[in-house]
């Protein structure tokens, strides 16, 4: 990380496009910028095609021989089966309103990373291969032929977009990249083209239930580590269920949060709040190693491999005879259950409706799906009055909420969270009206990209994020970014020492375990990091 | 210089040149631009419209993958943002409206300011949904208007449009001094003056120049032509109406004539509307037809209420709970969790086979 460019040198206030035109600039693949491949013994795992060892800074990515036939079959396949891509490969109008709302082009000032560009990387060869205009008029009708090239460009651009949907809220006709992206992703992936923070997630998802491969009495040997915390920091020992046959609830929330700091928090959040749940209303849910995983890599990868990890939960659900499956924090997760889950691997007939067992609240919207969102859950809690908390705790959190693309885009989870985090806390302020709800910006780390080798792609996407967070670190004190999602927890602490030190990322449900009043608890005196709370400083001596 | 306005902008020259030359050479090309290529292009432009439409209707939809732009529809006291994020076909039905009719996702757009600091700023980017609105909008009156070319006794509405349309006056005292322009059409200027706009904006801003294809500007410059003769013919060069109309009601009467004295400039806009027809169906132009057609727009965002279906939903391989159990069944249980079948103690290779 020691070549990563310093804020200073990585800011660019000039965009302008280079003077080439875009299908005569080649495509130089940076380090800094691309991921390494992913390991072939992944690939070979959940069976993908020409798994191999290559490396995308290689001149000769030694493609099958029928590789450009295997592109064009596969386009023509995708064209028939989403309606999606046909429709945008078409109506596309290039007004440009897109542009410079894609948090890679504001960082990056690369034109290709316009969402506008990314999409016609595609378009130019579906003119040439599917219309007749692209092959009458050929260039000046904007199509060219697909050449090793264009499939470099593919891999380099494809891997340089979250997913985030931010680009289709402001197109005229709602062309959605993430779409364009994913079919792109889907298009590489025949010719054993992905990058290693995806592969290798997706073949750990696959056998072991979770994308860091943790084993299962590794899992829970994370959460005794837990346990102990908890018990060190507020005396009360909570004893998680795993994988119980007739519990009530299964839960499921993103592996990153049992293995990295500062998601570790917010599991020890749930954990706690299980906890209060049991002792006072009797709450049964378990936690499940083998649907260890909220998150779905097999999203970033195919629509196919989504739905082969994702079968694992409605799997588990049916196994331990449960009612209903609740959801931890989690972005990509939680589009992938609201908009994909039911339709893939239900329907879910062997589930109940979700009902709350503790208020009653019948919660009608997942009424198919029958998978809550924890923070649609605790909102309900709190409204009806069931927690006890103490927001004094939290005193020394100044904070703002980061909206993660897919919860926001893909869901239209907004005001729940907000209504958790502000029965916490006592102070709440709002980055600038451009950069949340449905217009929040990505963290720049989404969709697979959270890897090492990438950080200067990284930080140049999260520049917009950073940048909001900023405004209301200067003008408010803000200390604390709030989120729902686990990729945010993982990759924002590193975007936030980059451009905004001194602002600390944390989960909602590590706040509301802080200020949560656990029966039988000693008097606390720091937080679930271990910092002491407001006005404890001087607690110990 | 810019190759690719420059091929469109050549291209409509030409075919300018072409079309106001040939028709004053007799009536046989009077013939080609006045009768045979309008049924050609319309016919053209009905099939292809057609069979892009039942194109795009042949894909499948295996996905709601609506983008929601507003609070979801959740718990009852939660107040959800009912057209951004539409639980129902009604709420659909409004979204697509605004957008269709107001354009609503172009509203929102904003632009990019980057400021040394560093400090990156949004402001509100108002000019884009207004020149489209105000192009789109112009396109429409002036086609309107030109209903009474095909209809006889012209309908009221139309002569209303005509007289809302044409309400500012540029004339000083015309009865007397005839100096002016009677009955200025706004919607013609507008249109020629939004094409212009978008035009300009083609190329003058970077990122933009930098997207459009030789296919973004051809139709603008076609567009701009149509509009040029058409205002031209009306205010300058004074072409025999009657004469025009003429020609358009045999065209919709399938009885077809070439009246006398009708001016080449008359055939080169009959010949440009003509090649916008034929053109559109291939060209992105189809958003007209595509917009209703987008994914992202037109469903609902109720998927955990309502299931989907997705009519190619296959069977897939998954690794199931046994074959996770198998693999890790003794650390599971050194780990005290609970397994559902228990180890067997002796290697079972060596005493089965049988069976």
């Amino acid at each position: 990380m020691s070549d990563l460019l310093k804020p200073e040198e990585l800011y660019k206030t000039d965009n302008r496009p280079p003077r080439t035109d875009w299908m005569d600039t080649p495509t130089e693949i940076r380090k800094g910028i691309a991921c390494y491949a992913g390991n072939p013994k992944s690939l070979e795992y959940v069976g993908f095609p020409n798994a191999r060892q290559w490396s995308c800074f290689d001149e000769d990515w030694q493609l099958p021989e029928n590789w450009q036939e295997i592109i064009h079959e596969g386009f023509k396949e995708r064209l028939e089966k989403f309606r999606s891509f046909k429709v945008f490969m078409d109506i596309c109008v290039r007004c440009g309103a897109c542009a410079d709302k894609c948090h890679f082009f504001i960082g990056t000032g690369d034109p290709k990373n316009m969402p506008v560009l990314r999409a016609e990387l595609l378009r130019s060869i579906y003119r040439n291969d599917f219309t007749k205009a692209g092959k009458i008029l050929g260039r000046l009708g904007g199509a060219r032929p697909m050449t090793l090239d264009v499939l470099r460009e593919w891999w380099y651009y494809m891997f340089q977009c979250s997913e985030c949907r931010r680009c289709s809220v402001f197109c005229p006709y709602g062309i959605d990249t993430a779409e364009i992206t994913m079919m792109g992703r889907e298009l590489l992936n025949l010719l054993g083209l992905n990058i290693d923070w995806v592969a290798t997630p997706v073949a750990n998802c696959y056998r072991t239930g979770n994308h860091l491969g943790i084993q299962p009495h590794a899992f829970k040997d994370m959460l005794e580590f837990f346990q102990e915390d908890i018990e060190e920091i507020t005396g009360v020992l909570v004893e998680p269920q795993y994988n119980k046959v007739g519990a009530d609830i299964l839960f499921i929330t993103p592996s990153g949060d049992v293995f990295a700091d500062p998601g570790t928090y917010t599991c020890m959040g749930y954990m706690m709040l299980f906890h209060y749940l049991k002792e006072k209303y009797g709450f049964d849910v378990t936690w499940s190693t083998y649907a260890s995983e909220g998150g779905n890599f097999g999203f970033f990868t195919s629509h196919e491999m989504m739905k082969r990890l994702n079968a694992k939960m409605y799997a588990e659900a049916k196994r331990l005879k449960v009612k209903w499956i609740l959801g931890g924090e989690c972005g990509h997760m939680w589009r992938v259950i609201n908009q994909y889950m039911d339709t893939m691997n239900g329907p879910a007939d062997f589930l109940e409706e979700p009902v709350s067992p503790i208020t009653g609240t019948k919660f009608e919207n997942a009424k198919s799906t029958k998978m809550v969102h924890i923070a649609e859950f605790t909102a309900d809690l709190i409204k009806h009055g069931k927690l006890e908390l103490d927001k004094s705790r939290n005193a020394n959190l100044n904070v703002t909420f980061h909206d993660s693309c897919n919860p926001a885009r893909g869901m239209g989870l907004l005001d729940e969270p907000r209504y958790v985090i502000q029965n916490v806390v006592d102070k709440f302020y709002e980055m600038p009206a451009n950069t949340i709800r449905e217009q929040t910006f990505c963290c720049g780390s989404g969709s697979g990209l959270n890897a090492g080798e990438d950080m200067e792609l990284r930080m140049a996407g999260g520049l917009p994020r950073a940048n909001a967070v900023k405004a209301v670190h200067e003008s408010k004190g803000v200390n604390t970014l709030a989120t729902i999602c686990a990729i945010d927890r993982a990759a924002l602490p590193d975007l936030m020492s980059y451009w905004v030190p001194e602002v600390e990322v944390y989960g909602v449900h590590e706040m509301v375990a802080n200020a949560l009043i656990m029966p039988g608890e000693k008097e606390r005196d720091t937080d679930l990091r271990g910092e002491p709370l407001a006005g404890m400083e001087d607690a110990d001596e | 210089m810019n190759v690719k306005y420059m091929y469109s902008l050549l291209a409509v020259i030409v075919l300018f040149l072409v079309s106001y030359v040939l028709a004053g050479t007799g009536t046989a090309f009077k013939v080609l631009f006045g009768i045979i290529l309008p049924y050609a292009a319309l016919l053209t432009f009905i099939i292809g419209f057609i069979s892009r439409i039942m194109n795009w209707g042949r894909s499948a939809v295996p996905f709601r993958i609506t983008t929601t732009c507003g609070q979801q529809k959740s718990l009852p006291w939660i107040k959800p943002n009912a057209i951004d994020n539409p639980f129902s076909k009604g709420a659909v039905v409004v979204r697509m409206f605004l957008e269709i009719v107001l354009f609503r996702s172009l509203f929102r757009n904003t632009r990019l300011k980057m400021k040394v600091g560093p400090k990156i700023y949004y402001q509100l980017e108002i000019f884009l949904w207004a020149g489209a609105l105000a192009f789109h909008y112009a396109f429409l009156t002036v086609l309107l208007r030109h209903l009474r070319f095909f209809t006889e006794p012209v309908p009221l509405p139309v002569r209303l449009l005509e007289t809302v349309d044409s309400f500012f006056r540029l004339e000083v005292l015309y009865d007397v001094s005839q100096f002016g322009l009677p009955g200025v059409y706004i919607s013609g200027l507008v249109l020629l003056a939004a094409v212009i706009y978008l035009f300009l904006r083609r190329i003058l801003i970077p990122n933009v120049k930098y997207i459009s294809l030789a296919a973004d500007f051809f139709p603008l410059f076609l567009i701009f032509g149509i509009a040029f003769t058409g205002i031209l013919m009306r205010y300058v060069a004074k072409i025999d109406v009657i004469a025009a109309k003429e020609l358009t009601m045999g065209l919709v009467t399938f009885h077809p004539t070439i009246p006398e004295g009708l001016a080449s400039i008359f055939y080169v806009h009959v010949f440009f509307v003509s090649i916008l027809l034929a053109y559109f169906p291939f060209s992105k132009l189809m958003h007209l037809g595509g917009i209703f057609f987008s994914p992202t727009r037109n469903m609902p965002a109720d998927t955990r209420a309502t299931r989907h279906i997705n009519p190619w939903n296959y069977p897939v391989h998954v690794h199931t709970y046994e074959e996770y159990e198998d693999e890790f069944r003794e650390k599971m249980i050194d780990a005290g969790l609970p397994v559902v079948k228990q180890p067997v103690e002796a290697p079972p290779e060596e005493t089965e086979e049988k069976e």
